[in-house]
């Protein structure tokens, strides 16, 4: 189940964004903002890391 | 101190170490005892998706308790602060997961992360409790 990594990478970023959104946010507007930013920030030092890293070999 | 303040003191301690434990054995529990419903339901949702999808993905949940393999031990540690359903889930049969499959890594991310940020919600409980944290 599961083997695309793009899709592991966005319920991943997903689930923990929330988690940290609730924990460190106080009201719904808040944690909503930040979840959406904390999510962005996953998803996209991802690609962009994968991106750099790409030309090496394993 | 009189006596209601004690009275009052320890009922507030047995409040906090309740919280605690119950935020460890299940994720989310500790806050639907304060009276934290909408906060305790979205962690215990988010923590329990991410564990179940790790197992589900192969994650190993061996044990590691001797000192020869620290960083296997500190992985242990990891997957077993999600509490109860690490147990479950050995009982249910998964300790051994899958090296093989694709998704083992993922797998093992999933499950030590689980757990890893239901000790951050455990701590977030005892907070609470305390009074430290309003919300």
């Amino acid at each position: 189940m599961m083997r695309s990594h793009l899709v592991n990478l966005v319920v991943f970023s997903f689930l923990v964004s929330t988690v940290f959104a609730t924990l460190l946010r106080d009201t719904t507007r808040e944690r909503l903002k930040f979840g959406a930013y904390a999510f962005a920030a996953f998803v996209l030092s991802t690609l962009v890391i994968g991106w750099i890293t790409n030309p090496f070999p394993r | 101190m009189s006596e209601s303040r004690a009275v009052a003191a320890t009922r507030d301690a047995s409040r906090t170490v309740t919280s605690g434990l119950l935020a460890w054995v299940w994720p989310g529990l500790g806050h639907l005892y304060l009276g934290r419903f909408g906060k305790g339901l979205v962690l215990m949702g988010s923590i329990l998706a991410l564990f179940v999808l790790g197992v589900l993905m192969d994650s190993r949940l061996q044990l590691h308790p001797g000192l020869e393999d620290p960083l296997a031990l500190l992985f242990s540690a990891a997957q077993m602060g999600v509490g109860a359903p690490y147990v479950l889930a050995r009982l249910l049969g998964f300790e051994a997961g899958l090296v093989k499959s694709p998704t083992y890594e993922y797998g093992n991310t999933f499950t030590a992360v689980a757990g890893l940020l239901n000790i951050l919600v455990l701590l977030d409980a005892l907070d609470t409790a305390r009074g430290v944290k309003n919300r």
